[in-house]
């Protein structure tokens, strides 16, 4: 054993080189800046010099909250991001699980139309935003000729210019797309079922709907708890779609304006509203609020849910 | 007379079995296809009406083109008027560039992770995973002002810089579970062969190909369709993708039918091709538990 002593172990220069580029890239553009932007939200811009910002504790908050022009503008863009939040909540997924549970009997055809339900997801939101607004503009009519067919042409109604359809429109337009999410993640957590847990109940005689709401579903509980923390965080942070479809300004008359909208046009700035840079991150930070409440309730939940391992 | 009855009463339930198994059957796969007929009939529409002249749109619009119906204007318009072949260079450098780096620094953070026990790793693996579920979107302001002093505001790199940062909690989180399974006999055996760390990683890269490919996939489709980062980083003409490009040229010409679904179609068959092609190996990622914890 003549070689073998113990060595005093060299600083592992080897793991900082391994962390480095990641932690580097993820801390300097994401970690520092979302804390410069939650903290901006203290601060206001010095009229007198532009590059300086004068601490001023929550007054920025207090104006989003209270201030008799923008309060509305806030509460309303809150209330709306909860309607379309619900919207994709309680049509998306529910649809999505339905798609799922059809999908997971497996066979060639299956497999097939598991392909097509997907495609709507790939696209991006400005293709889908477009495709919308033409199939539903009275100008080509295809709404129209396509109501006609089942004689209910009558119904035929600008949706995306009215104010009390337009953000059910814009939130449908968005399930429509995002349907595949859930429907993807519940299949693949439909399949994971063993053989072996349904087999007795197929013994037994128990019909499908049963073996689904008896035994599968409460085995996907945790994808659903999943899917809707997702769709919670996703929408809470959308924007793309209402920009597309209906401009920062979220029209019409600011019916469809979110979280997202409303942030894009505090920050930049639109028509006669001058850019304010602090006021916008005190969205962003309600935002972040809003989320992380939301991350939060998922995880207390996760830890108190029975998850079954097989 | 009254066999035939009798066999009548027996068939009756059997009849109604019969009938239940068949709808037990058909109704499910109805669904399947009134849902694909929705997913499927508006990309049906633009595909096909941008292939025709302007008045067959407005007549036939649910026609496929015929002889007469059959015009090119509409691509004549895009490629004209348009910058299509940079928006697709622009695209095509920030996807790539941007993939690439999240895969060569979310597999050197990974195996660091999961093979070296060192004070501190289980802080940097919870900073890395709060990155999944918060957004790197709520960090805008920050971002836009740090690419101001950087002066990077209307280049590619920070496009690339943010993809990276925002792909990387996911790609380490999925990445760290993969390199925890490479067996220790296989790093041991290469250690005592007198391998370096950075030779051992190396040799560990092509076991986890399959969670590369799925990784890869799934990293490009957002950083492709995104609109929120070229928008706000990198809006100049020069470095516009095509996201971007094709929705300021959308609502330039949103009464020239014919460019903008020629326009749309230009934008939806690259990841439509994209998509038949992978749409096998993607899904089966997902449920082979690739993408699972």
């Amino acid at each position: 054993m003549t070689g073998y002593q113990k060595k005093q172990k060299p600083f592992p220069w080897h793991i900082v080189f391994f962390l480095a580029p990641a932690l580097i890239v993820y801390v300097v553009v994401m970690v520092m800046p979302l804390l410069d932007s939650l903290s901006l939200s203290f601060f206001t811009e010095n009229p007198a010099n532009a590059k300086e910002n004068i601490f001023v504790g929550l007054s920025n908050y207090k104006y989003l909250f209270t201030d008799y022009y923008y309060a509305p503008i806030f509460w309303g863009a809150l209330k709306h991001n909860i309607v379309f939040f619900l919207i994709h909540m309680f049509v998306q997924n529910p649809i999505g699980l339905l798609l799922a549970a059809i999908l997971s009997k497996g066979g060639k055809l299956r497999t097939f139309f598991r392909t097509v339900l997907f495609i709507p997801t790939i696209l991006s939101f400005v293709l889908v935003a477009f495709v919308w607004k033409l199939i539903l503009s009275p100008i080509w009519g295809v709404s129209k000729t396509i109501l006609g067919l089942f004689s209910m042409e009558g119904l035929f109604q600008p949706w995306l210019g009215l104010e009390s359809t337009a953000l059910i429109t814009c939130s449908l337009i968005s399930v429509w797309q995002y349907i595949g999410t859930p429907m993807i993640l519940f299949y693949t957590a439909l399949i994971g079922i063993p053989d072996e847990l349904l087999e007795a109940a197929k013994v037994d005689g128990a019909n499908p709907w049963l073996i689904f709401w008896k035994i599968k579903f409460p085995l996907i509980i945790p994808t659903v708890g999943l899917v809707s923390m997702m769709t919670f965080v996703g929408n809470f942070n959308a924007f793309d779609l209402i920009y597309t479809l209906q401009g920062a300004l979220a029209g019409p008359n600011l019916s469809t304006d979110i979280m997202g909208t409303l942030f894009y046009r505090t920050f930049f700035g639109q028509q006669q509203q001058m850019p304010n840079q602090t006021l916008g991150a005190t969205i962003a930070t309600m935002q972040f609020l809003i989320i992380l409440v939301g991350v939060v309730i998922y995880m207390v939940w996760q830890k108190r849910t029975t998850v079954y391992e097989y | 007379m009254e066999k035939t009855i009798s066999s009548e009463k027996y068939q009756g339930p059997s009849f109604f079995f019969q009938l239940r198994k068949w709808a037990g059957e058909a109704v499910p796969v109805l669904i399947l296809i009134f849902w694909s007929v929705i997913a499927l009939f508006p990309i049906y529409l633009i595909l096909v009406n941008a292939f025709k002249e302007r008045k067959a749109i407005f007549r036939l619009p649910f026609a496929i083109p015929s002889g007469e119906t059959f015009s090119l204007v509409g691509f004549e318009t895009v490629s004209a008027r348009s910058h299509f072949g940079t928006y697709f260079t622009n695209s095509i450098v920030v996807t790539v560039m941007a993939l690439v780096l999240t895969l060569l620094f979310g597999t050197m953070a990974s195996f660091a992770l999961a093979q070296y026990k060192f004070k501190g790793s289980t802080l940097i693996s919870l900073v890395f995973s709060i990155g999944i579920m918060i957004p790197i979107r709520l960090a805008t302001v920050g971002i836009l002002r740090l690419m101001v002093n950087l002066r990077l505001t209307n280049t590619l790199w920070a496009l690339i810089i943010v993809y990276i940062a925002q792909s990387l909690p996911m790609t380490i989180f999925i990445l760290s579970s993969f390199m925890r399974q490479v067996p220790q006999e296989l790093i041991q055996a290469a250690r005592v062969d007198g391998a370096s760390e950075y030779h051992i990683y190396w040799l560990i890269l092509p076991l986890i190909r399959p969670a590369l490919g799925a990784i890869g996939i799934f990293t490009m489709i957002p950083i492709w369709n995104d609109l929120w980062w070229p928008l706000i980083l990198a809006p100049s003409i020069d470095t516009a993708t095509v996201t971007l490009g094709s929705q300021q040229f959308l609502g330039q010409y949103m009464t020239d039918w014919n460019a903008i679904l020629a326009s749309m179609t230009m934008s939806i068959v690259p990841i439509l091709i994209f998509y038949l092609i992978f749409s096998k190996q993607m899904i089966k990622s997902i449920t082979s538990g690739a993408l699972k914890s």
